[in-house]
């Protein structure tokens, strides 16, 4: 009996000390004076640019990497194709890589000198738009593939026979088998694409209100003494977070919870 | 009556579509990480003079030496002010800075300012000289030369004091030996070695006078002793080759050298370069001043101590293992 | 049902082309052509063999190691907690370990450095900061496996007179061994990668406190980029090896009798 409680101690003690704590903390310190200096830190200029800058990174990745999400999970699962194993890898190598290479990367490429060098990639928008696409790429795929393997196709070859064309069958037989698991995919993607730092820090230049990033600003913030810009922001991004926490539970695949 | 309307509409939208052309002018300025709240003020004010009317900037500020690698890399600069001359000087043999960015009156210098030892409340360690660091139990914090470069004046200054105080430049050398084996931690920038410092490690902290400055105006508990003998750190600034708008980029640099901008700077910490403007602030006059030309000038001291391969710091930082 | 891909008819043809034809265009620009400029330009290889680099190597791995051992055994206390236990909150604590995966890397080490101003510029202070990021994926792998193990066959050991540790160990632990080491895996490639929430609380320290991406970092931002691509080469080596040391060791334990 003990075992157990040992047990569930243990846990929620060290969940409490990594997690809950700091978070806790961090609201507390940014909010100790009132909520209007808080307000104020991050509604400066320089702030609401920043988080400009972040809504575009994902107002753009998101998209284009739910559209290829849904292809890939269709060319992997439905249609044979030589090196579907290569692709698959592929589609996982963001989760792998440092997003540091990930920016390296970029900059060898699109720099100056690099193989497609010299049209205002790096150092500018397009660059970190690129970059936020890398490293959000695989999520909706890999929510996709299962499901389309669970669901099999027998509905989409019976459709077919009553004579509905591609793209009749995925509106009204793929679509509402794997919106749940897109909708998923999406809450991930974009969680991982406003919450980007390392790739987006080597490629942007640090232009302000142009390509700093709420996560840069908050380094920025931080590295100039500005505890209340840095918390205030921070605060921003964790208000952020827990929303797609809350959707993420919301959506979750049902294997996986009790 | 309707072309009458017409004709005014028109007069009345050409001066304004005049006055949209000439406020075309953007100017991209590209800075080392310390004078950002001063280009804050700076800009504002520029703007209200006759040459600044209608010019707009985009600002990027980082360390002085990775904005000069990211202007040669390709980000679109304008003017370039940075920490260091040679962080200035590479972007020339790029042809991105034309070679005689500093033969003006001004050796194209902006502001100044020097080395100092900040240390902890009280100085309870007594550190007060060169001589002083490398006492027993002394731990030094000061950025890795090789990664920032602003820490080279740092070294320049340690070099330079122990020449000061009478030493041979052999003897010089062994001084920044012994020096460098005193130094508990040396970060990439000179800001990384402020927080450290504050963090609690080491006694005292080489840092540039308006680094200290800007952390006391930012409420740090810092409190720091400029030596008798220390380098006159000067901060460079240039128009860029490549620059669209190269009388625009001058006119502000020339702003930047007129009395009422050099305020602004003194303000916030800087040594000007012009006389008048430091009432009521206080930069006190060190008696064994020197500059980078007492101890060889840059290119010389470049090559002899900080080339990565075979330079003094590199063969006793390497000795010393990090 | 799981179904097989299984050709579709057919008028599906040009569909098929199509998704396959443009998500990979997709991935290769985004992805394949940027790492294929990374594994050109890597020469410099003074920049992997330098007193800094090996520095930097031997902390990454010891920490990401030490961070992967302890995974292993919260991860698993955490996951039992979840399932096998039944207390107020629960399903709030099951949703805030996936706070890491929401949270923007340079978030978490700020709260991190925050709370625990002693660990600035330490050592202990990286392994915080790690922990923090790669807290979900042993939890998230164990979890379903502990889902699926037959509760009847631990209430048959009990009945048979075995002690709860030895259900654990006879019973138990072989069956989620395998999903621990899947865990740990992950959990290893991430920490051995990780950047953002590193870089504010270990003060970066060459020779002390430097990790790898760091050190990458430094060599893109001293004009390095040939020896940042090498550094980077060599990681990617590395990791793979312990990836796939793993990988055997978990092919290992799994039981095929199952």
């Amino acid at each position: 009996m003990i075992g157990r409680y040992a047990v569930r101690f243990a846990a929620l003690g060290y969940l409490t000390a990594l997690l809950a704590l700091p978070v806790g903390y961090v609201f507390w310190r940014t909010f100790r004076h009132g909520f209007w200096p808080a307000w104020h830190a991050v509604t400066t200029p320089e702030a609401l640019h920043a988080l400009k800058v972040t809504l575009i990174l994902a107002g753009i990745a998101v998209p284009a990497n739910t559209i290829f999400g849904v292809l890939a999970g269709l060319a992997i699962v439905r249609y044979r194709f030589p090196g579907a194993g290569v692709f698959n890898a592929v589609v996982d190598l963001p989760l792998a890589l440092s997003p540091v290479v990930v920016g390296l990367a970029l900059l060898l490429l699109y720099g100056r000198g690099g193989w497609l060098g010299g049209h205002h990639v790096v150092f500018a928008l397009p660059g970190m738009v690129l970059a936020t696409m890398f490293v959000s790429l695989p999520f909706v795929v890999r929510e996709v593939v299962p499901v389309l393997r669970e669901v099999g196709t027998e509905q989409e070859q019976a459709a077919a026979t009553l004579g509905a064309n591609a793209w009749q069958t995925f509106r009204r037989v793929t679509w509402p088998a794997i919106r749940w698991a897109i909708a998923y995919g999406v809450v991930l993607t974009t969680a991982r694409a406003l919450g980007e730092f390392g790739a987006v820090s080597v490629v942007s230049g640090r232009l302000e209100g142009q390509t700093e990033s709420l996560t840069l600003y908050v380094q920025d913030r931080y590295q100039a003494f500005d505890d209340v810009g840095a918390y205030a922001a921070a605060v921003v991004l964790a208000l952020i977070a827990v929303t797609t926490l809350i959707l993420m539970t919301a959506l979750k695949p049902k294997e996986e919870t009790r | 009556m309707r072309r009458i309307s017409l004709l005014l509409l028109l007069a009345l939208a050409f001066p304004a579509l005049a006055a949209g052309a000439a406020r075309d002018t953007k100017l991209a300025l590209v800075a080392y990480s310390t004078p950002k709240d001063a280009y804050g003020q700076l800009i504002p004010a520029f703007q209200k003079t006759r040459a600044g009317q209608g010019v707009s900037f985009s600002q990027s500020y980082g360390a002085s030496g990775d904005q000069s690698r990211a202007v040669a890399a390709g980000l679109p600069a304008d003017v370039v002010a940075l920490s260091l001359a040679p962080d200035l000087s590479s972007l020339v043999q790029k042809h991105l800075v034309a070679q005689s960015w500093n033969k003006d009156k001004y050796h194209g210098i902006v502001t100044r300012s020097v080395v100092v030892f900040v240390v902890r409340d009280g100085n309870p360690k007594h550190i007060k000289t060169w001589t002083d660091l490398v006492k027993p139990g002394v731990g030094i914090v000061t950025p890795n030369p090789f990664t920032s470069g602003g820490a080279r004046w740092n070294i320049m200054a340690a070099y330079g004091g122990a020449l000061r105080a009478g030493k041979t430049p052999r003897q010089a050398q062994s001084y920044l030996a012994q020096l460098w084996k005193h130094v508990v931690a040396s970060p990439a920038s000179a800001r990384e070695g402020l927080q450290t410092f504050l963090a609690g490690r080491g006694d005292v902290f080489l840092a540039y006078e308006n680094e200290a400055i800007f952390a006391q105006k930012h409420g740090q508990p810092v409190q720091f002793v400029t030596p008798k003998a220390t380098i006159l750190i000067e901060n460079p600034i240039a128009v860029t080759s490549s620059s669209q708008h190269k009388q625009q980029a001058q006119a502000f640099i020339d702003f930047l050298r007129t009395k009422p901008a050099q305020r602004i700077f003194a303000e916030n910490g800087y040594r000007p370069i012009v006389t008048g403007v430091t009432q009521g602030l206080n930069f006190p006059v060190r008696p064994q001043l020197f500059t980078i030309k007492y101890v060889g000038g840059w290119p010389s001291v470049e090559k002899k101590f900080f080339d990565p391969r075979g330079g003094v710091m590199a063969k006793i930082i390497g000795a010393n293992g990090g | 049902m799981a179904a097989r891909a299984e050709p579709l008819p057919a008028r599906f043809q040009a569909a098929p082309a199509l998704a396959v034809g443009l998500s990979t265009l997709y991935l290769s620009v985004v992805v394949l052509l940027p790492l294929a400029a990374v594994a050109w330009h890597a020469h410099g290889w003074g920049a992997i063999t330098s007193p800094e680099a090996v520095a930097a190597l031997k902390l990454t791995l010891s920490l990401s190691l030490v961070v992967a051992v302890i995974n292993a055994v919260a991860g698993t206390a955490i996951a039992w907690t979840l399932v096998r236990d039944r207390f107020f909150g629960q399903s709030f604590v099951n949703a805030l370990v996936d706070l890491p995966f929401a949270l923007p890397t340079i978030v978490a080490g700020l709260v991190l450095l925050t709370l625990y101003r002693d660990l600035a510029f330490t050592r202990w202070g990286v392994l915080a900061a790690l922990l923090f990021v790669t807290l979900p994926f042993v939890v998230r792998t164990v979890q379903p496996m502990l889902l699926e193990l037959d509760i009847e066959m631990e209430d048959a050991a009990a009945s048979l007179g075995a002690s709860r540790v030895a259900t654990f160990r006879r019973i138990i632990l072989p069956n989620i061994l395998p999903a621990i080491l899947s865990g740990v895996a992950l959990a290893f490639a991430r920490a051995i990668g990780e950047f953002g929430a590193v870089v504010l609380i270990s003060g970066n320290l060459p020779f002390k406190t430097e990790v790898l991406s760091v050190y990458v970092f430094g060599r893109i931002e001293s004009g390095d980029p040939g020896g940042a691509a090498a550094a980077s080469v060599a990681t990617l080596g590395i990791s793979f090896a312990v990836l796939l040391a793993i990988g055997g060791l978990r092919r290992l334990v799994t039981r095929h009798d199952r």
